[in-house]
Order: structure tokens, then sequence, then C-alpha cells
């Protein structure tokens, strides 16, 4: 006996026409979009540098899927970011032809992909590899969504500095994910993204300045103005640079990386003075290309130190 | 017996030609990842498990 009585409606639209969805526009590619994959690129390669540099083995299906899930969490990330951004997004240039503002993706499909993405990469992370990372992982994505996106953003010029933390965190995942522990090593890793990202995005808000101000961001251009902007950007940018070779400094990295490191430094000190003696969009545009590459070849530095230490070390014993 | 066979229009929302290809592009690229994701979760078991997965009692 059927428990459902015979002729019985049961997709019956709840209020009339009104229940009924707009029929979705969003490609593949609009859902790749929203997962912002040049972050997620940076993410990928910061948390490749943990992931290698920790002591130990993991198997390399191991390692691959830590990685993907640490990837995917950055774009579950990206995604609700941008879902709860959209309104920002739509009077910036730079990011009014993102999926949403430009009308290709619904708020909801966007909330949707990203809550499941998050707690699917978390889920994976925790049982595939280990609860550590996967906590972590769960952290960061709270971190960037609930605290950076939805408070600090709109509320304090302090917000790229606190909300950095969670761009910085997938080093120390990805050393979790290899060891089951967070070591002082990878601390140094969270410490250099950390100190790196307010130089970094600074520059781009110095460019961008009118635009965040239009759209109601509180970025520090746009609330203590361009002159303490530079400024901060010198302070960090000092911090950053011993900062950056604090690996070699505490013995985790050989004079190789110490070189690179303190070349580095000193360029991203040496261009963020450039701007602060010289204000101009050349020089802030120059300071935000520099500052990409900087963070770029410090990870490769000691991704190459190690490898190549290990080739060595196998050569020669 | 004539008026049911008379062709009834459709109800509620049509889609366009556009729309019916990007949703079965959505389809095949969902199913792509479904199959990629059985591909990892059975690479996975069989890396965790290791040789003993082809020792057991008969």
């Amino acid at each position: 006996m059927s428990l459902v009585s015979e002729g019985a409606d049961l997709a019956r639209p709840l209020r009339g026409e009104t229940a009924y969805a707009e029929p979705s526009m969003a490609g593949v590619g609009d859902f790749m979009a929203l997962m912002k994959p040049r972050v997620m690129s940076l993410v990928v390669f910061t948390a490749l540098a943990g992931l290698l540099l920790a002591p130990g083995h993991l198997h390399p299906v191991l390692g691959f899927t830590a990685l993907l899930c640490i990837a995917v969490g950055a774009g579950a990330a990206g995604a609700l970011n941008m879902w709860y951004d959209a309104d920002i997004d739509a009077v910036m240039s730079r990011t009014s032809s993102r999926p949403i503002p430009a009308g290709r993706v619904q708020p909801s499909e966007a909330l949707a992909f990203g809550v499941t993405l998050a707690v699917g990469s978390v889920v994976m992370l925790g049982l595939m590899i280990n609860l550590v990372a996967a906590g972590l992982l769960a952290f960061t994505i709270l971190f960037y969504v609930v605290v950076y996106t939805m408070w600090l953003k709109r509320w304090t010029p302090q917000n790229i500095v606190i909300g950095g933390a969670a761009g910085a965190f997938p080093p120390m995942i990805g050393w979790a994910a290899a060891t089951g522990g967070i070591g002082m090593e990878s601390v140094l890793l969270v410490l250099i993204i950390f100190f790196w990202t307010p130089p970094h995005f600074w520059a781009l808000a110095l460019l961008r300045t009118d635009e965040y101000a239009r759209a109601g961001v509180p970025m520090l251009p746009v609330v203590s103005g361009a002159r303490e902007t530079r400024r901060q950007i010198l302070i960090y940018s000092l911090v950053l640079a011993p900062i950056g070779a604090s690996p070699w400094l505490f013995g985790f990295a050989g004079l190789a990386f110490g070189i690179v490191a303190m070349l580095g430094g000193a360029a991203m000190v040496a261009l963020s003075w450039q701007l602060w003696r010289a204000p101009s969009d050349q020089a802030a545009k120059r300071l935000f290309t520099f500052s990409i590459l900087y963070l770029f070849v410090l990870f490769a530095a000691l991704l190459a130190e190690r490898g190549l230490g290990g080739l060595l070390g196998r050569a020669f014993a | 017996m004539r008026s049911a066979m008379v062709k009834k229009p459709e109800s509620g929302i049509v889609l366009t030609e556009e729309q019916k290809r990007r949703r079965r592009a959505r389809s095949i690229a969902l199913a792509i990842t479904l199959g990629l994701l059985v591909l990892l979760i059975y690479a996975v078991t069989v890396v965790k498990l290791g040789p003993d997965v082809l020792r057991r009692p008969l």
C-alpha cells in the first residue's frame, strides 16, 4: 500500500509563479571563476611548500589529496567571499565582471556552491589525511569568510592586516597534513605571508583608492590617506625583510635561501622607500608586482634548496 | 478523443537553447567531478590500507 494517496500533487509550487527560480545561465567557467583561481594557485604553491618542507614522508597520492582539499577549501572561501561581497564587486571596475555582479550566477547558486565545497573539502581532508589539517582548513575558511569578509572588510582599515592571516595559513595546513602537527618552521612560513600581505594589498589599494571609497570599503588609503598608507607599507616591509630571512636565521634553511631572502627583502624595502619618497602610480604598481614575485621566489628557493639538498645528500651518501 | 491529441502548451519556464547548452555543460562537469572523486577515494583507500588489502583469510 502506498503511503501517498493516489493523485497527490507532490510538486505543487508554494507560492504560484514566484516559486519558480530563474533558469541558471551559469557556465562551468563561471563556477571556476567563483573559486578565484589566481588566489588558489598561490595557496596551492605555499601549501605545497609546507607539505614538502615538513619532515617525514607522505605518500604522493595522499599529498595530492591534501593539496586538492586545500585548493578546493580555498576555492570555497573565494566563492563565499564573492557571494557576500557581490554588492561591493558590482561598483568596482576590477570586480564588476565577476560572475555574480555580471548576472551569470545567482547569489544562491554561489552560496550553495561555496558551502558544499567548504564542507566537502574539510570532511575529505579529515577523513583521508588527518584531523589537525582538517581543523586548520576549517578555521582558515571560517576566518576568511566570517572574520574578514563579513566583519573586518567593511569595518576597519586594518581589514587586510588581520584578515591576511587567512591567506597565511596554507603552508601550515600543508605541514600539518604531512606531520599531523604544527612545527616552528610552519609558523615562520605563516609569519612571512602575514607580514607580506599589507604592503602587497595596500600597494594595490593605492591604485584603487577611488573605487574603494565609492564602494564604501574602509581601506587604509581611503580612511587615513595615501601618505599614511605609504608609511605603513614601508614599516611592514622593514618588518618583512628579516622575517623573510628567518628560516635561514633560525637554521631551517641554508645560505642560498638566506641570500635570496635578504636580496628580496632589500628590494621590497627599496621599492617601499621609493614609494614613500616619490609617490606615483608607477611606484605602487612596481611594488605590487614585485611583491608577488618576492613571495614566489622565497618559497621556490626554500623548495629548490630542499630538493637540491636531498639530491646531493643522496648522491654523496 | 480529439482534444487528447492536441499538444498542451508547456507551463512554467521554458529554457532557451543557450540555457539548455549551459545546463548540459554543468551536468557533464559534475559527472566528471563525481567520477574523479570516486577514483580518488578508491586510490586513497588502497594507499591507506597498503599491501594488507590483499592479505585476508580465505
